[in-house]
C-alpha cells in the first residue's frame, strides 16, 4: 500500500472533472486555475444546502450527516461528501457516540438532470470507497439527486466499479507527480467547459508554431 | 476569448474612490461625482495622487481588477496586488527558462520577430496608402532590411547576437518613422527616441502610450498567472516589469506607433495641448491627456482577426491573448510562442 503525504493529497471532486476531460482536471488541480463561470455558480447554490456540517438530522431508522470530511490514504484523496446517510443495519458498524449498527450511503447533490456518462457516477463510487477505508465495512450503493428532476437515483456499485475508479486516480497521481498538463482532444463539450477561456482548446489542434511563423514570413 | 470589459481612468486629482456594495463611487470633498458597477470592469487607473479605500483595493484585488496609480504626469507610481494568483507550476518553469539563456533566447526571438514583422507591414502600409506623399524608395529600403533581420532572427540561439539585430533594425525603424506623419509637422516631428524625459511632442505622445500599454501587459501577465517582472530578453533590474517590457516588444509598433501616428495625422490633438518645462522635459496638459486616453479606449474596442488564433478579439484583448499563448507554450502545449504577426 502506497502511503502519501497528506499535502499530496488530491481532492475528491476532481474525479469528475478528470472524467469529463484529462486537461481541464490537470487545469485546475494541477495548475491551479479557475475561472467561475456560471455553472459553477449554480453549482455553489446548490451545495450551500447540504453544506451545513453542525446539522445532524435522525430520521427513525436514519441518521443524516451533511458536508462529512473523508479520505482514502490507499488512494491519497481527500474530500467531502455532500450528504451520508448512516441507516440502522444488524450487518452494520458501530459508530461513535451512536447506539447500534449502522451502514453509509453516499448521497451526492447534481445540477441538472441524470447524464449519460458516468461523472457523476464516480465521484459517489470514490465516495464509497473512502467511508470503506474509514469506517471498515461495505458500501454496496450510493444515491444521486439530481436537482432538475428533484430525485434521486440509485446507484448500485460493483467491483468492476470500483477497480476502474482506481484506474482513474492512478492516473491522475501520475500526471500530478510529473506536474503535466496533458493534452485532449477538443469538441463540443469545450464549449460547457469553464475554463475555455484559459485552455484554449483550439489550439491544441492548431498547425504547429513554426509553421504559422515561416509561412507568414515567407508571403 | 474572454470579453473586454471597461478600463475607468481617473484624471481629476483630488478624488477619492471607494466601495459600496458592488460598485466604485468617485468623490470630490463630500460630493458623489459617479458609481460604476465593479463587475463592468477589468482596471482602474489614476492619475495624480486620488485616493482609494482599502475596501475598494480589496474588492479589485479579489476580482483581477487591476488598480494602478499614476502620477499626473503619466508615470507609473504603483499597483495593487492581492494574493498571489495559483499556477506556480507556471511561473517556476518561466523562471527556468529565464534562468537559461539559450532557452531565453529561442522565446525572445520570436517576439523580436513579431516587432519587426509588424513594423515592417507598419511601413509597407504607408508606402501603399500615401504613395504620392512618401519617399517610397527610401521606405522600402528599410523594409527589405527588416525582412533580411527576421530571417537572420529565426537561426539566433544567443541573447547578446539577438539584441544586436534588433538594436540595428530599430536604427532602421526610426529613421524613417518621421516620414509616417503627414499632418502638423511643423509641430510633430522625430528625430529619434528619448525618454528621459521626453524632450519634443512626439516622444512625449509615445512615452504615454507605451506606459498605457505597458499597464496593460503587465496586468494581462499577472492575469494568467506569470510573473511579469521575470524576463527573457530584458533582464531583471529591480522595479522593472521584464516580460511586460519583452513581450510588449512586438505590440510597440501596432499599438502605441501606430496610435499616437493616428493622434497627429487626424488632428485629435495639436501642439496647443503641450509645454516645456524648465529642464526641456514635454508634459502634456490635462485636456490632451484626457483626448489621448479617450482614443486610447476607443482603439481598444476595435476588432480585429487574431492571425493565430483566427478569431476575432478586440485590440484591447491583444496583450491579454498573447499572455494567454505565452503561458500555454510554457506548459508545453505550443512547440513555439506564436507572436502576433500582424499585416
Amino acid at each position: 500500500m502506497q502511503d502519501y503525504k497528506e499535502d499530496d493529497y488530491l481532492l475528491l471532486s476532481g474525479i469528475q472533472h478528470f472524467n469529463f476531460c484529462r486537461r481541464q482536471w490537470a487545469l485546475i488541480h494541477i495548475e491551479q486555475q479557475w475561472e467561475e463561470n456560471v455553472k459553477t455558480i449554480e453549482g455553489t447554490y446548490l451545495h450551500r444546502k447540504a453544506d451545513q456540517p453542525m446539522i445532524r438530522e435522525k430520521r427513525g431508522d436514519k441518521l443524516v450527516v451533511r458536508a462529512m470530511p473523508v479520505h482514502s490514504r490507499e488512494l491519497g484523496i481527500t474530500g467531502i461528501c455532500d450528504v451520508v446517510e448512516f441507516v440502522r443495519d444488524p450487518d452494520g458498524v458501530p459508530l461513535a457516540g451512536e447506539e447500534g449498527l449502522f451502514l453509509p450511503y453516499p448521497v451526492e447533490y447534481k445540477r441538472g438532470k441524470p447524464k449519460r456518462d458516468d461523472s457523476d457516477h464516480s465521484q459517489l463510487v470514490t465516495q464509497a470507497i473512502c467511508l470503506e477505508e474509514m469506517l471498515l465495512c461495505e458500501v454496496s450503493k450510493g444515491y444521486l439527486y439530481y436537482e432538475e428532476i428533484k430525485h434521486r437515483v440509485e446507484v448500485i456499485i460493483t467491483r468492476a466499479d470500483r477497480e476502474r475508479v482506481k484506474a482513474s486516480w492512478e492516473e491522475m497521481r501520475q500526471y500530478f507527480k510529473n506536474r503535466h498538463t496533458p493534452k485532449a482532444k477538443a469538441g463540443p463539450h469545450c464549449q460547457s467547459c469553464s475554463l475555455n477561456l484559459v485552455c484554449l482548446p483550439e489550439i491544441l489542434n492548431k498547425r504547429s508554431v513554426s509553421s504559422y511563423i515561416e509561412s507568414r514570413l515567407n508571403e | 476569448m474572454k470579453k473586454l470589459l471597461n478600463t475607468l481612468f481617473v484624471t481629476m486629482p483630488d478624488t477619492y474612490l471607494s466601495l459600496d456594495g458592488e460598485n466604485i463611487v468617485v468623490k470630490q470633498e463630500e460630493a458623489v461625482l459617479a458609481r460604476y458597477p465593479l463587475h463592468n470592469l477589468e482596471a482602474v487607473c489614476t492619475f495624480g495622487y486620488a485616493g482609494v479605500s482599502p475596501g475598494l483595493m480589496g474588492a479589485c484585488a479579489s476580482r483581477n481588477i487591476a488598480l494602478t496609480f499614476m502620477t499626473s504626469s503619466g508615470r507609473f507610481l504603483a499597483r495593487v496586488i492581492g494574493e498571489s494568483r495559483g499556477n506556480v507550476v507556471l511561473r517556476k518553469e518561466q523562471y527556468r527558462i529565464s534562468d537559461d539563456e539559450r532557452r531565453s533566447a529561442l522565446v525572445a526571438r520570436n517576439m523580436i520577430v513579431g516587432k519587426l514583422y509588424n513594423n515592417k507591414w507598419i511601413l509597407e502600409r504607408a508606402t501603399r496608402d500615401y504613395a504620392l506623399r512618401m519617399d517610397v524608395e527610401r521606405i522600402k529600403k528599410v523594409t527589405f532590411s527588416l525582412t533580411e533581420s527576421m530571417k537572420l532572427l529565426r537561426e539566433v540561439e544567443d541573447l547578446e547576437v539577438l539584441r544586436g539585430i534588433e538594436g540595428a533594425a530599430a536604427v532602421q525603424y526610426n529613421s524613417v518613422f518621421d516620414d509616417l506623419i503627414l499632418q502638423q509637422k511643423e509641430h510633430f516631428y522625430f528625430h529619434g527616441r528619448n525618454k528621459r524625459p521626453p524632450l519634443d511632442n512626439v516622444n512625449a505622445l509615445l512615452s504615454f502610450a507605451y506606459t498605457l500599454l505597458a499597464n496593460d501587459m503587465r496586468s494581462a501577465l499577472e492575469a494568467v498567472g506569470l510573473d511579469a517582472y521575470v524576463g527573457f530578453l530584458h533582464r531583471d533590474r529591480p522595479g522593472r516589469a521584464s516580460l511586460a517590457l519583452d513581450v510588449m516588444e512586438e505590440l510597440r509598433g501596432v499599438m502605441a506607433d501606430r496610435f499616437v501616428l493616428s493622434l497627429i495625422n487626424k488632428k485629435i490633438i495639436n501642439e496647443k495641448g503641450f509645454y516645456r518645462k524648465e529642464n526641456g522635459a514635454v508634459i502634456m496638459d490635462d485636456e490632451t491627456r484626457k483626448k489621448v486616453l479617450k482614443a486610447w479606449q476607443e482603439r481598444k474596442q476595435e476588432k480585429i482577426v487574431h492571425p493565430y488564433l483566427n478569431e476575432k478579439v478586440p485590440w484591447g484583448l491583444v496583450p491579454y491573448a498573447q499572455a494567454l499563448l505565452l503561458a500555454r507554450f510554457i506548459r508545453g502545449d505550443l512547440d513555439e510562442y506564436p507572436p502576433f504577426l500582424w499585416k
